[in-house]
């Protein structure tokens, strides 16, 4: 009986160790991204918190790495933002709406669909081509913020779909049929009781795609935004250059002075992000903890 | 003085209204694709009147800036996947591995943190893995290979391995949850122990996702731009040399882009020509790959 028992504890040892050792290595994997994330992180903020200080966010770009700072590129990132939120948060959010709430099921509504999705998989650099043909040159914006932000707008419109439908379709239709029950038209319900317990949720997407235009940098690249600008923006139709297109400036220059300022502009950019994600979970968290349905 | 016929009528137009307002913003992202067609056809339609489209598809010398201008796309073609390929293949076992950790070994409260860990790395701006792939692991590179040049294949392919890592690995962490559970516990019953329902009953179970996984990282590869624009350098060559300077579609375009090529001319064409052939090749891919996501949704319905 026992030397039974032992007898299948020693052929079942080696499987037992195989699978031990893979379960190791693949928790190593695992954690390796993270290193690999920690190592970048800790890499950009030794290069550059250095030089980050008053004057480096107040000065305008400089011939002398020292003097140089990123006044330029945060007011064109803050304009260019705000900008491509005023243009993608409607569109998005109506196109999310027809197609939840209005859209009849059938061929065009799934073509709608299947095309959303794959304009979210299209080269963020096509978008640059098609802002330079359309925005820049047939509309005659020029190289302007204008034109940068309805480029961004684009890029990040199947992102604002595609997350406010989602937070539309978890309203619960009892919430929906309860409005039509008291004789709201479809308008009135949309507006009054689906929009108003989605918003968490749509606010939550819409921040996290602005994030995403807020790191793009080959789009406004191709449309001709600018690397040098030593003014601040007046008005939508003025050049405009970001934070981004600034950093890739500063690699892409041969004296390691001008590196650390590259890190230290990632730093801001990195802390810019960090900022918004947090409020995203801050509106999820709320959204989570307030759902009542 | 409102009669009720009126009121009625009123907020039926109302309605309409604003059904149509919806409707047109919904037809936006037609549009858009409309445009990128339309823009990306016609500037390639007059590029093919000035150069054959068998030169642009066959040829292997891109030098369109200089005075003896050759327009083969090859050279650039062949940057765009190696660089791709090489990061394909080092996200592939780290992708798989990680994702059969997250779904079949992790506890729920170890998952939790890891999974938004390795998706915060979808979230890092591009320039900065670009900033990290020439001034950190170049010259990491260079130490252990002297001869790698400042501008290289090889340290773009690595960063870019870890910028499509999340996307391979919550293809792949889904696929691998989409195989029922009645799968593994007829295998455990049968005695298998858990690596061996990991390995053979899950991963088969799980293989058109994987394979989507695989082909939708290789699009987002394609694609990516500032890393290999910033790190992999602009010299065009038909060559499999990862530690020299090579030029991918994407950087190409950049560099056009920057530099002061007059816009009217053949020259400045190229880049809606390179554009064109990099959107169909992407969406060729994204079409695979959601069909097979698709595949492992269905099958165990």
């Amino acid at each position: 009986m026992s030397a039974a028992i032992t007898l299948r504890r020693s052929r079942l040892t080696p499987r037992f160790v195989r699978g031990l050792l893979f379960q190791y290595a693949a928790l190593l994997a695992t954690l390796l991204g993270v290193v690999v994330l920690a190592t970048l992180l800790i890499d950009v903020i030794l290069d550059g918190a250095g030089s980050v200080d008053l004057a480096f966010l107040t000065s305008f770009p400089s011939r002398f790495p020292e003097r140089a700072g990123i006044r330029a590129a945060l007011l064109g990132t803050v304009w260019m933002i705000s900008f491509t939120a005023l243009f993608a948060f409607p569109l998005g959010v109506g196109a999310a709406v027809y197609l939840e709430e209005y859209a009849p099921d059938h061929w065009l509504t799934r073509l709608l669909g299947i095309n959303i999705a794959n304009l979210a998989g299209v080269p963020s650099i096509i978008y640059g081509l098609l802002g330079l043909a359309l925005f820049v040159r047939t509309f005659g914006l020029g190289r302007s913020i204008l034109a940068g932000a309805l480029t961004m707008a684009l890029l990040v419109l199947p992102l604002v779909i595609v997350s406010s439908r989602e937070a539309i379709r978890a309203v619960p239709d009892s919430l929906r049929e309860g409005a039509l029950a008291l004789g709201a038209t479809r308008w009135q319900m949309v507006q009054r009781t689906v929009l108003p317990a989605a918003l968490p949720g749509i606010l939550t997407g819409a921040i996290l795609a602005l994030s995403r235009a807020i790191g793009e940098t080959a789009p406004l690249i191709t449309i001709g935004a600018l690397t040098y600008i030593a003014f601040d923006p007046q008005s939508p139709l003025d050049l405009f250059t970001v934070l981004p297109i600034q950093i890739f400036n500063w690699i892409s220059l041969p004296q390691p002075a001008f590196h650390a300022r590259g890190a230290a502009a990632i730093v801001i950019l990195l802390a810019m992000l960090l900022v918004m994600n947090s409020v995203a979970i801050f509106l999820r968290l709320r959204l989570e903890r307030s759902a009542r349905w | 003085m409102q009669t009720p016929a009126l009121f009625r009528r009123r907020r039926r137009g109302r309605e309409a209204a604003i059904h149509a307002v919806l409707f047109l913003c919904a037809a936006v992202s037609i549009l858009t694709t409309v445009g990128i067609v339309v823009v990306l056809l016609g500037e390639t339609v007059a590029f093919f009147q000035a150069v054959p489209i068998g030169e642009f598809l066959t040829g292997t010398r891109w030098t369109p800036l200089f005075a003896s201008a050759h327009y083969g796309v090859l050279p650039l073609v062949n940057g765009t996947l190696l660089v791709a390929g090489c990061a394909t293949l080092i996200a592939l076992p780290l992708g798989l591995l990680s994702a059969m950790f997250l779904s079949e070994y992790a506890p729920p409260r170890l998952r939790a943190v890891l999974k938004p860990a390795l998706e915060l790395l979808a979230g890092i701006p591009t320039v900065v893995y670009g900033y990290f792939a020439l001034l950190f692991v170049t010259p990491v590179l260079k130490r252990i290979w002297p001869d790698t040049q400042v501008f290289n294949a090889l340290s773009a392919s690595i960063v870019m391995a870890f910028m499509i890592l999340p996307l391979m690995t919550s293809i792949a962490d889904d696929s691998l949850r989409a195989v029922p559970r009645a799968l593994r516990e007829g295998a455990y019953a049968l005695g298998a122990t858990r690596f061996e329902v990991t390995t053979k009953v899950v991963l088969p179970g799980a293989l058109s996702g994987v394979l989507a996984a695989v082909i939708l990282s290789v699009s987002r590869a394609i694609g990516e731009t500032m890393i290999v624009a910033i790190a992999a350098g602009q010299q065009p060559k038909m060559s499999l040399d990862l530690l020299s300077s090579i030029e991918t579609m994407t950087a190409y375009i950049v560099q056009v882009s920057l530099g002061d090529t007059p816009q009217q001319g053949l020259a400045f064409r190229t880049i809606f020509a390179v554009g064109m052939l990099l959107f169909l090749l992407t969406l060729a891919m994204n079409v695979l790959g959601d069909w097979f996501v698709r595949r492992f949704r269905e099958v165990y319905e």
